[in-house]
């Protein structure tokens, strides 16, 4: 195609009004700073404001010197390398904080602070399963749906500047929940801490995301719709209804920062728990799913297992999975018979949740070899394992006579972290050490010795962690029900703490060790992108008019 | 588009299913029979469970199920099982005065039983797991007492409590002679030397001849003149080294600034007289009670 060099590169679409609406926004929010009189809704406003200063300077920028060109003719991978590092990053913050609460819970004579309050447990607890979930769970899902979405459609994303608002616009939110945290605004539901001036711009990005989604798969040049785009797409829309309806409050007044929910009592407990369980099915599973229907049988070069058991079970999947919130709230003010369809459903749930392991492990059929070869495909493959561990173990919770023994203890704790560590993470860590070396076009990684490493530090670590958890989980919920041949209770609640000490331990070194894979990958991921560049052939970036090769 | 046809994997000797995304493609496998078997036994399972259990909401009510089981008769029910276990111990308790609880052996056993289990339960938040206490919340294991160390004080303490808002509650309030501008800061300064000398220690002695007039006329009324104090009034010692909110002399004179009292709930309203019973006559045995 001839270049005109004298002539500026048209931006991207939508570039102009997005820099109207930044503008508008930035002015809006000084207005509201200065009205206001709660002084963390005024801290709230100037984060936003300070986003529109800088997002007005990035666009102007863009636009004028003609970075922010718009290049139909080619995927836009710039925004996924962006969403990579976000990625990494808040991996890194999230399981640091992770690791620094766990110490809390060892040590909490010495790292205890009463003269800094946003120390404390319970404000860096939120911020994080926030950080981990959101922010890195969230950002990797984002960077590779983005990447799976054009790849197996054969289009570039829909809606020109739209991903990049999606992608900053989502850093904004990270940023104003975990301030929020730190500086004490929340309203307390949990994993759907940030109040409702920061759920509405959530929902605005989210909503963005939904029509960049779609808008690329409706320009598709492939006639089906590749099974990793069926699962973000339920990931996408369903994560929207729950959040749209947990989130359903009337703030006090338009320019606070605090607000009441619209429902009360059991109802609110329900409520709050269909939506934790489904952040569960429809973040923690339907996302990752989509990333291993992709990256393992790209990474192994073989086709999937089969195609009616990813239909049978995505279905089964989808349907089931949004009726097993109750079993959060065995044994309590919530109608038997609710708790009843809560349980059943959670053990229907474990065959159609097996069957996305059974596709991800017998892709691997003919090339199992890798698994000594390739220790990516290794991480991706106990990935799968850790979700096949963790979908039964949930199934088996639910039993009310189980949960009885365990819930409130800290073998549910040990079991999100097998799915968290385990699964998440590992099949995050597997996407992106494949996609590194595409984006960044490079022939591939730094070291494979150095992702050894990191395998086996973070696989140990996981180990510790959980195999602590299910010791202590079961020890505290038995001394719980202990009683005395007179019929008293035989241990004090703090008794149940002391108890805990060395497992409490253990688990910090777990999570210690499981934070330093990630230090160790990121480093690795660095030296990587400072490698040379290979200039053809690589298979990440064909041109978009040319059939796709593996 | 529809140039994709099925084809042999080499490998499996499967067909595909002739799609393909960036070299992404599937085989046409059946669903695994033990797969398709284990989720079609959850199902009946869920039926099953369904049948006997309560389970689906109608327009009014919902189905209770063929067992009849109820979570709230399974509720009553261990109730009683446990008011029946704790039986004829509970039942003497009731009636049976503190002291003949403490010197019937199998009486008291049973007592110190239930009043280990409460105490864990409900003072072990502010008096620590073994009742040693802490800054502000008094050593239940030793012989001094603020409110009286016999079996008598000790329940009737524990049945109204301390500052608690009960009207027979436990009511002592030091003045904050600094806070509410009673006295200047050097008296202050010289009453902590003052109080520093009665407990035994080295202190100023100059100062402390400058606060005596002060000390008989501000503190003597409760504390008493030779500081002795007086438990009748929940007045503590000030003789015997032992110090609720600290025994550095900065603390002493932050007492004496902002007169601080802690607030102990009244368990008679929220315990059973037998239970309150047995933890006095725990309390009793385990800390340097006084016998009368």
């Amino acid at each position: 195609m001839p270049t005109n060099l004298s002539a500026r590169p048209a931006p991207l679409p939508g570039s102009g009004l997005l820099l109207a609406l930044v503008v508008f926004g930035g002015l809006l929010f000084t207005v509201a700073a200065a009205l206001t009189d709660d002084p963390l809704f005024r801290m709230s406003c100037f984060v936003f404001v300070t986003a529109a200063v800088l997002a007005g300077f990035a666009l102007t920028a863009g636009i004028s010197s003609g970075q922010l060109k718009d290049e139909p003719d080619k995927y836009m991978d710039g925004v996924i390398r962006a969403g990579v590092i976000a990625t990494m990053f808040w991996g890194a913050v999230g399981m640091l904080v992770g690791v620094v609460i766990a110490a809390q819970l060892s040590f909490p004579d010495l790292l205890y602070f009463p003269q800094a309050g946003w120390l404390n447990f319970g404000r860096l607890r939120p911020l994080h399963t926030s950080g981990v979930i959101f922010a890195f769970g969230g950002n990797a899902l984002i960077c590779t749906s983005f990447w799976v979405v054009q790849r197996t459609s054969r289009a570039r994303l829909a809606g020109g500047i739209a991903p990049w608002f999606v992608f900053w616009g989502y850093q904004l939110f990270i940023v104003l929940a975990a301030l929020g945290y730190v500086s004490g605004i929340t309203q307390s539901r949990e994993y759907a801490e940030p109040e409702w001036f920061v759920d509405l711009w959530l929902t605005v990005v989210w909503v963005a995301y939904l029509l960049v989604f779609l808008g690329t798969i409706w320009k598709r040049k492939e006639p089906h719709i590749y099974v990793a785009n069926w699962f973000y797409l339920a990931f996408i829309v369903t994560i929207a209804l729950l959040h749209v309806v947990n989130n359903l409050a009337l703030p006090i007044d338009i320019l606070s920062s605090r607000s009441y929910s619209l429902f009360s009592g059991v109802q609110d407990a329900l409520t709050q728990w269909w939506y934790g369980h489904n952040a569960v099915g429809f973040f923690l599973t339907a996302g990752f799913l989509a990333m291993m229907y992709y990256f393992v049988p790209k990474r192994v070069e073989r086709p999937v297992f089969s195609y009616r058991l990813s239909i049978v079970h995505f279905w089964a999947l989808i349907f089931i999975y949004i009726w097993a919130g109750p079993h959060h709230l065995h044994y309590t003010a919530l109608p038997q018979w609710a708790q009843t369809l809560g349980m059943t459903f959670s053990i229907m749930l474990w065959m159609p949740s097996w069957g996305g392991m059974i596709n991800g492990l017998m892709t691997l059929s003919g090339a199992w070899d890798k698994l000594r070869t390739d220790p990516v495909v290794r991480m991706m493959v106990v990935a799968i394992a850790f979700y096949g561990m963790s979908t039964f173990e949930g199934p088996v919770m639910s039993i009310r006579a189980v949960n009885a023994l365990s819930h409130y203890t800290d073998w549910t704790i040990g079991h999100v972290h097998s799915g968290a560590l385990g699964w998440v993470g590992f099949i995050s860590f597997g996407a992106i050490y494949c996609m590194v070396p595409w984006l960044w076009k490079k022939e591939k990684l730094f070291s494979n010795a150095l992702v050894e490493w990191h395998f086996w530090i973070a696989t140990t670590g996981i180990l510790l962690y959980i195999a602590a958890m299910w010791v202590s989980g079961i020890m505290e919920g038995l001394m719980w029900r202990e009683y005395t041949p007179q019929g008293f209770l035989a241990y004090s609640f703090i008794e149940t703490v002391s108890a805990k000490h060395v497992e409490n331990v253990i688990r910090t070194l777990g999570g210690l060790m499981f934070l330093s894979g990630t230090l160790i990958m990121i480093y690795n991921l660095i030296r990587t992108v400072r490698m040379p560049s290979v200039t053809q052939g690589d298979a990440g970036a064909p041109a978009l008019s040319a059939p796709a090769t593996a | 588009m529809s140039g994709h046809k099925p084809e042999k994997d080499d490998v499996t000797g499967v067909d595909t299913t002739g799609h393909e995304w960036d070299g992404i493609r599937e085989l046409d496998n059946p669903l695994p029979r033990w797969w398709l078997w284990v989720f079609y036994a959850s199902i009946v399972i869920a039926v099953i469970y369904w049948i006997l259990m309560p389970a689906w909401p109608g327009i009014s009510g919902y189905t209770h199920g063929v067992l009849g089981a109820s979570d709230r008769t399974n509720v009553a029910r261990a109730m009683d099982q446990l008011h029946a276990q704790r039986g004829k111990g509970a039942e003497v308790l009731k009636t049976a005065s503190l002291e003949q609880i403490e010197r019937d052996p199998d009486l008291q056993a049973y007592a110190l039983a239930v009043g280990q289990s409460v105490f864990g339960d409900n003072c072990a938040t502010c008096h620590g797991p073994g009742g040693a206490g802490g800054k502000g919340y008094p050593n239940l294991r030793d012989d001094i007492w603020i409110w009286g160390g016999t079996l008598e004080d000790i329940h009737h303490t524990l049945t109204v409590g301390v500052r608690s808002g009960d009207p027979n509650a436990r009511m002592s309030q030091m003045p904050a002679f600094g806070r509410d501008g009673l006295l200047q800061q050097s008296q202050i300064d010289d009453l902590t030397e003052y109080v520093v000398q009665l407990s035994g220690r080295k202190a100023n002695a100059v100062a402390a001849s400058r606060a005596a007039p002060v000390f008989a006329e501000q503190c003597a009324v409760c504390h008493g003149p030779a500081g002795k104090g007086d438990p009748k009034v929940g007045a503590p010692d000030l003789t015997d080294n032992d110090w609720l909110y600290g025994a550095e002399p900065a603390d002493i004179a932050g007492q004496i600034y902002n007169g601080r009292g802690g607030v102990m709930p009244a368990w008679g309203p929220r315990l059973s007289p037998e239970t309150v019973k047995a933890l006095a006559v725990y309390i009793h045995a385990n800390a340097g009670g006084q016998d009368k």
